[in-house]
């Protein structure tokens, strides 16, 4: 077992041969759990509210955004049918720009490589770009096993890092904090800082944060980043963010070494258009994102002269292989389907046990991780449809969940309640007179329940595993008469 | 116009009233209903669930029962869902079924659907002197996109006092098995959901949808109070001559 292997995070994510992509636990236990946390709710509605209206507001002044959102789709379709032949043009155009590419088949390989790479140019700090995909293999434990220290400088990843905690949502991984515990944290990690002269106000945290990160920018000789995007015909990089600290690593440091997941590719540097425009409204509510870096290789005398592209597999051909899950693939990572779910706006990130959560999380990790606790998550949907309408790729998330579930059920061995209940209600159900006898048994058996359901005609109390309903919510009774025996009686 | 009423198996069990109240609006509009008997359930809690080989008898016997009609009207908007949405994926293996699906489909309606589009009405006649907000369910919203269809009809309820519902678009947590596997989320959920509902003073809370209602209902039941689960189409059934 590596060390990261046996890392396992207080959130109850585990660090495997996959990744942080892997819960520990069942998503209706830890969502009890962070159910329970007022202060969490509040944050969370707050924020999503704010981000949900933002990005409504920006989408609908776009008078093409559906043929937008199509054409992101079809690219993204037509990079997955073509991901071999794509990613060697990719290999290729960025090995001839001067970086150096290398393969990692799962979040072990991708770590043990960047690993090797830090420890060869000797250095015992990297400074790093928010990434979703050094996240999901779980670097940041993998360097600090090797005596590397990995330096958030994204201010909402730092924010998670300095508290030893983990994302919650994939864009603001902070974003079951306020600024008041904020404001308590900085105090705590940030050694110097004035206590009464730092107000919880977002420009001073802010402030407090570039000082404490300034000195490290200008010392560090090698940053880790992501890609939103690689384009294959070029072999360019590119980063959006908006704080500028990804400009800062993506510069500064002799050495620059990129963890890119395989389905990040684009076919042409054209093909920017229409993602630059979706990206920035759907993530963070922009027109337009304020800083996106491209790079190509090392460029001479200019920038970062030792730069590698580390491409990851981690569970992506497996989810390739599946020919309604792989649309997941086509994520962008921009968070929209999280800010409007029902779901993550109650419970928050940590109950889904991955650093994908939210609706992509509940088809993504499942997929990348294939089982386990994960099988629970794609029972974590309403099937309300909120996230597929807000997808800029228009990934159908129902479509998957409904059909993730019945991997579930198809997985399953050994006697189960829930089937026998469902085989037989279906049996009664295909047949019209096991089905007519079957309402009429139900009216009459619960006839002596009718005094203790009152005026209201509702039950207050149900038996397993109706109690669950009945733990918050009344039950209703079959009515005196079935619609069909007043249909026989008035119509026939 | 031949019009079969699918009711779905909640409301023959447990709502017959919605079903009635569909057979009286069209009867007083002057159309006759036809009601199948071989008509079930469309399946939509195995699929959901996550059991499709027991949902595939309950497609074919849906197809079965309706084919031949000019059009099935359902007071579901997720039942109707089930069929224009997932039906057709579901058999598009079979390429005989796939046909019957291909042709029934798209003559399935929810309630409000028929009414508006199909017989192009919006005044049905109806008179419901109180204080109502609707409450748009999740598929009728996003999987059939009804819009305003049911509001249209509202508004033109003679008496009604029809009031916004603020977050209207959230679901109320039921989601079918969800409520159960889900129990916690799902409530926090309804409690939001209720809450709204009971800020807006109305005496009913309408929808298009049972399951829904018996959710809601069942959560403002819990927290006391007199705020009432009605469906919109016994709204739109009611207080006109028989």
């Amino acid at each position: 077992m590596t060390a990261q292997e046996s890392t396992a995070t207080r959130h109850g994510a585990v660090a495997t041969s996959r990744g942080n992509v892997v819960a520990l636990e069942p998503f209706p236990v830890a969502a009890r759990r962070e159910l329970a946390d007022a202060q969490l709710r509040a944050n969370l509605h707050r924020a999503t509210h704010t981000i949900r209206d933002k990005r409504a507001r920006v989408v609908a002044e776009v008078p093409d955004w559906e043929a937008l959102r199509a054409a992101g789709a079809a690219i993204k379709d037509d990079v997955l049918a073509r991901l071999p032949e794509l990613l060697e043009q990719f290999e290729a155009a960025a090995t001839q720009a001067g970086a150096r590419v290398h393969w990692a088949r799962d979040a072990g390989e991708a770590c043990q490589v960047v690993t090797d790479l830090v420890r060869a140019t000797g250095a015992r700090e990297v400074v790093k770009v928010k990434s979703m995909a050094t996240q999901e293999v779980g670097l940041n434990e993998a360097l600090e096993a090797a005596g590397i220290t990995p330096v958030e400088t994204d201010l909402a990843e730092l924010i998670v890092q300095l508290a030893g905690d983990t994302p919650s949502h994939i864009l603001v991984p902070a974003i079951h904090y306020n600024r008041r515990q904020i404001r308590d944290l900085f105090l705590r990690r940030m050694p110097g800082l004035d206590a009464a002269g730092l107000t919880d106000d977002p420009a001073a945290l802010a402030e407090a944060a570039r000082r404490h990160l300034r000195r490290r920018f200008l010392s560090a000789r090698v940053a880790v980043s992501g890609a939103n995007f690689a384009v294959a015909e070029t072999g360019t990089l590119v980063v959006v963010e908006s704080e500028g600290n990804g400009r800062m690593c993506l510069t500064l440091p002799e050495t620059l070494i990129s963890v890119v997941g395989i389905e990040k590719l684009l076919p042409t540097f054209r093909d920017l258009e229409v993602f630059l425009q979706l990206l920035p409204r759907s993530s963070t509510g922009e027109r337009m994102n304020p800083y996106t870096s491209l790079w190509t290789g090392v460029t001479p005398g200019d920038g970062p002269q030792d730069v590698h592209v580390v491409l990851v597999d981690n569970g992506r051909t497996d989810t390739l292989a599946d020919e309604v899950g792989r649309q997941a693939l086509r994520c962008i990572r921009c968070s929209a389907c999280l800010n409007v779910c029902p779901v993550y706006e109650r419970v928050g990130g940590h109950a889904y046990g991955s650093v994908y959560p939210g609706p992509i999380g509940a088809i993504l990790s499942p997929q990348l991780s294939g089982g386990g606790a994960n099988r629970t998550l794609p029972y974590a949907s309403t099937l309300c449809g909120a996230c597929f309408d807000a997808c800029p790729v228009r990934i159908n998330i129902p479509e998957v969940l409904v059909h993730l579930r019945h991997s579930t059920v198809a997985a399953k061995t050994g006697p189960s309640a829930e089937r026998t209940a469902m085989r037989a209600l279906a049996w009664v159900m295909r047949d019209r007179r096991r089905y007519a006898a079957a309402l009429r048994a139900a009216r009459r058996g619960v006839a002596p329940l009718r005094l203790a359901a009152g005026r209201r005609g509702t039950l207050r109390r149900l038996p397993w595993p109706l109690s669950a309903w009945t733990a918050s919510r009344d039950a209703p009774l079959p009515a005196k008469e079935t619609f069909r025996e007043w249909w026989q009686r008035e119509r026939a | 116009m031949r019009v079969a009423l699918f009711v779905t198996c909640v409301n023959d069990l447990v709502y017959p009233r919605t079903g009635q109240a569909v057979v009286r609006i069209l009867e007083r509009l002057g159309h006759t209903v036809e009601f199948p008997a071989a008509q079930t359930c469309c399946g939509q809690m195995h699929l959901n669930t996550g059991y499709r080989a027991e949902t595939m008898p309950l497609v074919r016997n849906f197809v079965d029962a309706f084919a031949g009609y000019d059009a099935v009207v359902t007071p579901s908007g997720s039942c109707v869902a089930m069929v224009r949405d997932a039906y057709p994926r579901l058999v598009a293996g079979d390429g005989a079924l796939a046909a019957r699906v291909a042709a029934l489909a798209p003559r399935t309606y929810e309630l409000s659907e028929l009414l508006v589009d199909v017989l192009g009405v919006t005044d049905v006649g109806a008179r419901f002197p109180h204080r109502v907000t609707y409450h748009p369910t999740c598929h009728g919203l996003r999987l059939l996109r009804l819009g305003d269809r049911p509001l249209r009809l509202l508004r033109a309820v003679r008496g009604i006092d029809l009031v916004d519902l603020p977050g209207a678009e959230e679901c109320c947590g039921f989601g079918g098995t969800f409520a159960v596997k889900n129990a916690d989320v799902s409530a926090a959920m309804l409690a939001d959901k209720c809450a709204a509902v009971a800020g807006t003073g109305a005496r009913y809370v309408a929808a298009a949808d049972s399951s829904c209602l018996a959710h809601i209902g069942g959560g403002l039941s819990r927290r006391g109070g007199a705020v009432r689960p009605v469906h919109y189409a016994e709204i739109l059934a009611a207080g006109a001559a028989p």
